[in-house]
């Protein structure tokens, strides 16, 4: 198949005396959408933010389009991802309009006028009401705000995008929307998405790939059908769950 | 799709030519012809109209564009509106299509954004009405919240069972004996600067020995308490505020409501009675420290021994200390209540937290020093 957008290799991350990742290796290809799934505490989150350069490696390394974020190349490799955080993370300060065009003006050197028509026009692409764009992050939806969110990750057309539980605390019907979003999108832009989630029904509605994380590695890393049938105690009980049953009968 | 033969392109003057292009085919319709790189980093760049009506254009011709991406597909379908757009695009190889009809179908969905509100004349005049109604009904809470506490006060000490041993004494250990070395050290160097200006001033009429009384009148009566309660509106005030504020964000005082609790008997008096216990010693403290520091510039300024120092210091009359003390309940009961109602005033966000913190300092200092101003005028009148 086609070049590994992120490598993860060998990454052992630790907290104090809490090991969180063992010599995780794990590979997510161009133009597909990678979910991470694991139990709580697995180190879901701070595998993304170890692959964003948030959080630092203890041992082993992470490369995104074959380079290095701690290397020479770190500041021109920022501007080739955007990352969804999992609460949003808009500028409280800041209108939506402006929390878009604000990556648009220090970046690029767009004037306001000009930034600001642009981050509409990323607005409406994450579907985003523009009607709204005028008002402040506290007076948006839960549903709002991840869509904000999203055009602000999509600012400056990156290639790669991170999504930390994209449908955390949404209903039924605005998650379902979301996952069928972030399809689109990767469609139409041909991102890269890695996203990490606890969202069964995302799993199967947007993943090409589904990797597991447990006892810090990724414990398998492949399409959902052959993750499903792999014979692991937690595997069994996540996918095969009435929760999982539910969400494999929902997409048939 | 069919290229009919292209004629002389329509003219388009300045740079726009780089990006576009307009030819006419044999059947009249115009061929838009893209060109170069329809892209975010040259937004600035791409084209802001069309050389020719949106309407009268019949396809699409993008042999020569070598780069598009959302940004260059959302100017294309500002140009040429989105459904436009959308009908144009679909006889456009899919790579291509998918992008454009995802953008145009995105601001077909997005609607536009509203317009921006027309200048108000009036907006001043209506900006002080909300001001003023809005302090005025932050005053009516004040008052609210006071006989709230009050009554909840009377209660906790006609049944002392019911008052929370531990937390208050905590709050006495957070709000007074970590305050001691900032209170006492403060103090101090306020003592010492008054000291200074006394002799200085009092010297040139050969009167320097009054500084002393200087020193003591002043921290005896008004700055031992109010410096204490100054620091202890930008120490406790705040903390108070942003304590019980990060509990409503956290939705612990709902918690506390729906468990039959009273947050103002749990988390109100607690810190309430801490003040008033501590908050005197404090001033006292306050006052001692302040004395300190006249003494010890006296010493080095006037010659003055610290055992002559305090013989001054005894003939002041006792009643100074007195007005001084007097006003510390009071103090420490504005700062107490200031501080636990802006906490509970918070609402949802943690920028909110901050608003009340910053807004409970202000307000307590605020009130300690108007307090302060009408107890001197007060005591002024009455000859104490």
């Amino acid at each position: 198949m086609s070049e590994a957008v992120i490598q993860v290799q060998g990454l052992t991350t630790r907290f104090g005396a809490t090991v969180v990742h063992r010599g995780l290796d794990l590979e997510v290809r161009r133009g597909e959408i990678l979910g991470v799934v694991g139990g709580s505490g697995t180190g879901k989150s701070v595998l993304l933010r170890a692959c964003i350069g948030l959080v630092r490696p203890v041992a082993g390394e992470v490369r995104l389009f074959g380079e290095r974020l701690d290397g020479p190349a770190g500041d021109a490799l920022r501007r080739r991802f955007g990352v969804l955080f999992q609460n949003g993370a808009l500028f409280s300060s800041l209108t939506v309009a402006e929390n878009v065009a604000f990556p648009l003006v220090e970046h690029l050197g767009l004037p306001r006028p000009e930034a600001l028509e642009l981050a509409r026009a990323r607005l409406a692409l994450a579907g985003f009401p523009l009607e709204a764009a005028e008002r402040y992050p506290k007076a948006l939806s839960g549903g709002m705000v991840k869509r904000a969110a999203l055009a602000r990750a999509l600012a400056l057309e990156p290639e790669l995008l991170f999504l930390d539980e994209p449908t955390a605390g949404l209903d039924p019907i605005t998650a379902g929307a979301f996952d069928r979003l972030v399809v689109t999108l990767r469609d139409a832009l041909g991102l890269t998405v890695f996203l990490v989630t606890h969202d069964l029904d995302t799993l199967y509605a947007a993943c090409d790939r589904v990797a597991v994380l447990a006892r810090g590695r990724v414990l398998v890393a492949d399409t959902l059908a052959r993750v499903r049938d792999t014979d692991d105690p937690w595997i069994r009980e996540y996918f095969h769950g009435p929760r999982g049953r539910a969400a494999a009968a929902a997409q048939r | 799709m069919a290229q009919s033969q292209p004629t002389a392109p329509a003219s388009s003057p300045g740079r726009r030519d780089d990006f576009l292009e307009v030819r006419r085919r044999a059947d009249g319709g115009a061929v838009l012809v893209l060109r170069g790189a329809w892209v975010t980093a040259r937004w600035r760049e791409l084209p802001r109209a069309l050389p020719v009506a949106a309407e009268t254009v019949a396809a699409l011709d993008i042999a020569q564009l070598t780069a598009l991406d959302s940004a260059g597909a959302s100017r294309l379908a500002a140009l040429l509106g989105a459904q436009r757009l959308q009908a144009l695009a679909a006889a456009l190889p899919a790579e291509r299509r998918a992008l454009l009809e995802r953008v145009a179908a995105s601001l077909a969905a997005a609607g536009s954004p509203p317009a921006p509100a027309p200048r108000d004349l009036f907006a001043p005049l209506v900006a002080l009405g909300r001001t003023t109604s809005r302090g005025l009904a932050h005053l009516r809470l004040l008052v609210g919240f006071l006989g709230l506490v009050l009554v909840r006060l009377g209660i906790a000490l006609l049944t002392p069972h019911r008052l929370r041993l531990t937390a208050t004494v905590h709050q006495m250990q957070a709000a007074g004996l970590e305050a001691v070395p900032i209170v006492t050290l403060l103090s101090f160097l306020v003592g010492a600067v008054v000291a200074f200006l006394g002799a200085t001033v009092l010297q040139v009429f050969g009167a320097g020995i009054y500084t002393v009384d200087l020193v003591a009148y002043s921290f005896l009566r008004e700055f031992g308490v109010l410096l204490a309660a100054i620091l202890l509106a930008g120490r406790t005030a705040s903390s108070f505020a942003a304590q019980l504020g990060t509990m409503k964000v956290n939705e612990e005082i709902d918690a506390l409501e729906t468990l039959g609790l009273d947050p103002v008997e749990v988390l109100v008096i607690p810190r309430v009675v801490a003040l008033l216990v501590v908050f005197p010693l404090l001033s006292f403290l306050a006052m001692a420290a302040g004395l300190a520091g006249g003494a010890a510039v006296a010493l080095v300024e006037l010659a003055v021994s610290p055992a002559r120092f305090l013989a001054i210091v005894e003939e002041v009359p006792v009643r100074h200390f007195w007005v001084g003390m007097g006003k510390a309940p009071l103090f420490a009961f504005t700062i107490a209540l200031i501080g636990c109602l802006e906490g509970f005033k918070v609402t949802g966000s943690a920028s909110s937290v901050g608003d009340r913190t910053t807004s409970a300092v202000v307000q307590a200092i605020f009130f300690v020093i108007l307090f302060d101003a009408l107890a001197a005028l007060f005591c002024m009148e009455m000859g104490w």
